[in-house]
């Protein structure tokens, strides 16, 4: 170019690079204290083993594998439990002194939000793969062909990160570190459990069957079920990605909002 | 030069819930000049920097700086600015090195530019051989220093330190002024917080005396010393629990409530020059027939200034007067 452009106004450009910095600061972070990073990936491969060796036997779903049955929601589970995590570190970070210091300096707005739940999306995803790693020692398999497979996986991180805005919302609201993942927790355990990702749903009473059939964890739940065990996968995918669009749709803005609204 | 000061607050109140922390402070400071906010605890010097730094809206009256008002122009403000916080506000996690260059990616200097201004900070202010440890190893004076490093990685035409020496040991301390001595030479605007009179003594061109959120006095250290004129009268009683009964003796000769020391009990006035008034207030403290360790008449230091206009509660003192 022949002459200085005008200094970029905030705008896009601003926006990723501050993600960037605040994503790579949690990732330093976790990866320096790696705790965290290991109870989250430990997590999800608990919950395949207990439930696949302590209910494996007594819990009856129709014509398949439980494996098959549980491995995608024990997925969907991991990254509905990464929510805490997520509402827990957005608390850390308002709570940290260097919230002052970002908020002081022309940093692009959403830049720390949104680098708190790429970086918590990215964490499901590297804890996901880990999951189905042991789920393959245990009998799980892609039923549906690699597309489906990469497709199932797409979708679940998908809908984790739709979710970890639930969870910067939390961490918003309740402000407390140890509250808000704990608050998180209280969300995440009966989404889970008023689900199919662990029975199906038409085992349970009537009055919880109309609970876990408007959850959006069976909806992601089944989506990835579907595609994992290589049968019809439109309807549930299109309402899986429905409700995660949804979530962000109404979480993104609202959050942002509150961010903004700090100090005022 | 413009004649525009770099600092215009006026007007300025705040109140958390019931307590009314800022009610209606006025402040000029003039583009490279260092102001000094000299007050107790809790008489809302942070609350004043931080509506400064677009951190905290105020209630009621107007803030500027370098003309662009902090509600309603905060990204102009913040492109201006450098803040050290109370309280260091710098990564644990992360080295000395990359909390600098993180603030410059922030600042949008690129990476080469960042990681040069990193290393030109770290030598400013002496943190080379800690530069690649993670700050949780640091001492409470290198995060301090960090923390001012950090807020000076965007060449700020304006900086607000915040108690920036509170509890750091004399050489951190030293470094500290030194630092915000060069920065004040080179033309940055600076508004400091502080306790410490002599830090506001020694740092600032002008004091601002806040208290109870409000400014009660202005001006250069030596107009605030005349201000107050006279002559200073120190008297020790032996036993501590004397303070008191020494206070009210000589009362009447004092300008401004006596100050008592509960830690020694030692006593403080303000009274006129007049050596009668002087000897008259002696006479009264010599009827009271108690040991006394020690008595000094002195010239008005700025803490004099200090507390006879700041009402009780100073840090470790407390106002005697007629009881
Ligand atoms: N977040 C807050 N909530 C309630 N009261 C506050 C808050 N911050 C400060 N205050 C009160 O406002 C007054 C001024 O506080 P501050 O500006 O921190 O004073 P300083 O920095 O001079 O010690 C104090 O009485 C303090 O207790
Ligand atoms: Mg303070």
């Amino acid at each position: 170019m022949s002459r200085d452009a005008a200094p970029a106004v905030g705008g896009i450009s601003a926006l990723v690079s501050d993600t960037w910095v605040m994503t790579r600061r949690n990732i330093r972070r976790h990866v320096r204290v790696p705790a965290q990073l290991i109870y989250s990936t430990a997590l999800p491969v608990m919950w395949v083993l207990l439930f696949l060796y302590v209910f494996g036997g007594s819990i009856q779903v129709p014509e398949v594998d439980y494996v098959l049955f549980l491995l995608p929601g024990i997925l969907v589970l991991a990254t509905a439990f990464g929510m805490a995590n997520t509402a827990l570190g957005v608390a850390e970070d308002l709570a940290d002194n260097v919230l002052d210091r970002f908020r002081s300096q022309p940093v692009s707005r959403p830049a720390l939000l949104l680098g708190r739940a790429l970086f918590d999306t990215a964490r499901n995803g590297s804890a996901l793969l880990v999951a189905i790693g042991v789920g393959f020692l245990v009998g799980f398999r892609f039923h549906g062909g690699p597309l489906a497979a990469v497709g199932a996986f797409a979708l679940i991180v998908g809908f984790g990160f739709g979710f970890s805005w639930l969870g910067v919302l939390l961490g918003l609201w309740v402000r407390d570190p140890e509250a808000a993942q704990t608050a998180g927790l209280l969300f995440a355990i009966p989404a889970m459990f008023a689900s199919s990702t662990f029975v199906p749903v038409s085992s349970m009473p009537g009055w919880l069957q109309a609970v876990a059939n408007n959850s959006p964890v069976t909806h992601a739940v089944d989506a990835a079920r579907a595609l994992t065990l290589g049968e019809p996968a439109g309807r549930p995918v299109t309402a899986a990605l429905l409700w995660t669009a949804g979530i962000l749709v109404l979480a993104v803005p609202l959050a942002v909002a509150r961010y903004q609204r700090i100090g005022h | 030069m413009s004649d525009q000061p770099a600092i215009e607050v006026a007007g300025l109140r705040k109140a958390y819930r019931k307590v009314r922390a800022l009610d209606g402070v006025d402040l000029a400071v003039p583009t490279g000049s260092v102001l000094g906010l000299l007050g107790p605890n809790g008489a809302g010097k942070t609350t004043v920097v931080r509506i400064l730094a677009t951190l905290l809206a105020p209630d009621g009256g107007t803030a500027r700086v370098d003309g662009y008002d902090v509600v309603g122009q905060a990204p102009q403000v913040r492109l201006r600015i450098g803040l050290t916080g109370q309280y260091a506000a710098v990564d644990r996690f992360a080295t000395g090195r990359e909390n600098l260059e993180q603030a410059g990616r922030l600042h949008r200097l690129g990476r080469a530019r960042s990681a040069r201004r990193a290393a030109e900070l770290l030598d400013l202010l002496d943190l080379v051989e800690a530069a690649d440890r993670r700050v949780e190893t640091y001492s409470g004076g290198m995060r301090r220093r960090l923390d001012l490093a950090t807020s000076l990685v965007s060449r700020p035409s304006v900086l607000f330190l915040d108690e920036p020496t509170t509890g750091l040991d004399p050489r951190a301390r030293l470094a500290v002024w030194d630092v915000t001595r060069e920065l004040a030479a080179g033309g940055t605007t600076v508004l400091l917080t502080t306790q410490y009179l002599d830090e506001a003594d020694y740092l600032s061109a002008r004091i601002a005396l806040l208290d109870r959120g409000r400014v009660v006095a202005e001006g250069t250290p030596s107009e605030l010393k005349a201000r107050l004129g006279g002559a200073r009268l120190t008297i020790r009683p032996v036993d501590v629990a004397d303070g008191q009964r020494v206070a009210a003796a000589i009362t009447e000769w004092s300008r401004g409530a006596p100050r008592i020391d509960q830690t020694n009990g030692e006593v403080v006035v303000a009274v006129d020059p007049d050596p009668g008034a002087l000897a008259d207030a002696l006479h009264r403290v010599a009827a009271l027939d108690l040991p006394v360790a020690d008595v000094e008449v002195g010239r008005p230091a700025l803490d004099d200034v200090f507390f006879s206009l700041t009402g009780p509660a100073g840090s470790g003192y407390a106002s005697g007067g007629a009881a």
